[in-house]
């Protein structure tokens, strides 16, 4: 049994929230580098070296890379040997949000109510996923979700019978309208099977990976390549100005699923792709 | 800004941004803006629109001005504004023929604009600039000053007055008709996977 206090995790995730915004990940860097390379307008160059800018200058000035800061997700790998002293997990992760948004001087963007739409004032409440798993550590992986890519995401119940191609066709159709509003490059993070609720929460997890890590079961793999080239295909480019380098990885999660169903859910993440975890 | 891209040749233009330059601008092009803006988005619009509704006048005078669609991250202490990179423009879309109709001379934003917002920009000479989406540590550079004009309780969607120096943007959408977004969809690409 390991005992891990409230203030570690409110602490942890204040870190995450501010790390995830004033740091883009190494591996989103050596994608957008790539696509520099690839690209042969200058145009689209220019707004890939623009973007790698504007990382330099978040990480140097502690500025968030985007003013859209985010509806904080986390994932939590909860060890069914650890003890959580002082709070509830809840509590802890809402704590952390309000520390590290305040802190960080990122903006407030989340509404109370859907419907009532009153803004919290501190980017609480997060959305959370646990997951109890053997151990004792508790691992916390959190994303900043940017609201204009989020809007661009889908969900579609197909039938067996679509298929394969089905699936290529959906996720290169998303892409496609998501267009300049999701700010391209995009990562396309793909939930398929499970059920109606599952396929989403996998999408939005599959956000997690690396970027350039493939699926490691070979035929999702391929899927993976033939719908990142499809989307790459369609002129989007970097910003929607045009170019080869409309996304910078399409990355798939799978689960099983009822005979009957084949649940498809496309979570559509921008350039300014915020995501940090840590384990305590 | 910093490395080699400020060398890049870009065509610096001066606010408030004249007919004849606006009506000269073809899409595609990269500029840098210097001169002062409004800023403005869902609200602050909703509220003017609302004001033309109902014949009050506006706080702002639309006649040759540009609107950036942007609302700040907050200012650190000492600091002019905080992270500052465009919005989702198509949720200004029903107010903008009508701005436009008053003389706006266009604005800046991200992502699409409804058939009729392309209309009235060409029936009024006016230009869609994008800035680059996410890049607003980057952008917040290029911002000289932020003072409050108008609506002071929605806080970071008040409309403010921003001074611009070389900010970058590309134009989108010109007065000629020129559609960037659907340049780019119709120019479909061969690649090889990353
Ligand atoms: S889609 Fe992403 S990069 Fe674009 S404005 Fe929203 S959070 Fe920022």
């Amino acid at each position: 049994m390991k005992t891990i206090r409230f203030d570690q995790i409110r602490d942890a995730i204040a870190g995450l929230c501010q790390r995830a915004n004033f740091e883009l990940t190494a591996d989103m860097r050596a994608a957008l580098q790539a696509g520099v390379e690839r690209e042969t307008s200058p145009l689209a160059q220019n707004t890939l070296k623009r973007i790698l800018q504007n990382a330099d200058i978040a990480k140097e000035r502690s500025l968030p890379m985007c003013q859209d800061t985010g509806l904080v997700i986390v994932f939590v790998d909860v060890g069914q040997d650890v003890h959580i002293e002082g709070g509830t997990l809840r509590d802890a992760i809402n704590e952390g949000v309000r520390h590290g948004y305040k802190e960080g001087f990122l903006r407030a963007s989340v509404t109370g109510d859907p419907i009532q739409r009153k803004n919290t004032g501190d980017n609480t409440p997060a959305v959370l996923h646990t997951e109890i798993v053997p151990g004792d550590a508790l691992r916390l992986q959190l994303l900043a979700k940017g609201g204009g890519c989020e809007n661009m995401s889908r969900f579609k119940m197909l039938t067996p019978a679509d298929g394969r191609d089905g699936i290529v066709n959906f996720v290169v159709e998303t892409a496609k309208l998501a267009g300049p509003n999701a700010c391209p490059p995009i990562v396309v993070g793909v939930g398929i099977g499970g059920s109606f609720e599952y396929s989403a929460v996998l999408a939005k997890k599959s956000l997690l990976r690396k970027i350039g890590e493939r699926s490691a079961l070979q035929h999702v793999a391929e899927l993976e390549a033939d719908i990142l080239k499809k989307v790459n295909e369609s002129g989007i480019g970097p910003q929607g100005y045009g170019g080869k380098t409309t996304s910078l990885a399409v990355q798939i999660e799978v689960a099983a699923c009822h005979v009957a169903s084949l649940p498809v859910s496309v979570n559509i993440e921008c350039h300014a792709h915020r995501h940090q975890e840590v384990t305590l | 800004m910093k490395n080699e891209e400020c060398k890049m040749k870009k065509t610096e233009i001066n606010l408030p941004l004249a007919v004849d330059v606006a009506k000269a601008l073809r899409i595609g092009d990269e500029v840098e803006l210097n001169g002062y803006v409004y800023t403005g988005r869902d609200q602050a619009c909703a509220r003017m629109f609302e004001m033309l509704q109902g014949g009050e006048k506006l706080p702002i005078e639309l006649e040759g001005q540009l609107i950036y669609f942007v609302g700040p991250s907050p200012a650190k202490p000492g600091e002019v504004v905080g992270s500052a990179g465009p919005t989702t423009s198509g949720r200004m879309n029903p107010f903008l023929p009508k701005f436009l109709g008053l003389g706006l001379r266009g604005f800046i934003g991200k992502g699409y604009l409804s058939q009729e917002v392309k209309d009235a920009l060409v029936k009024h000479g006016g230009v869609y600039f994008g800035a680059i989406g996410g890049t607003g540590a980057l952008l917040s550079e290029c911002i000289e000053s932020v003072e409050v004009i108008a609506f002071p309780e929605l806080l970071s969607e008040a409309i403010h007055r921003m001074k611009f120096k070389r900010f970058p943007a590309v134009v989108l959408n010109d007065a000629s008709g020129g559609d960037l977004y659907a340049q780019a969809m119709k120019s479909e690409q061969t690649t090889e996977n990353p």
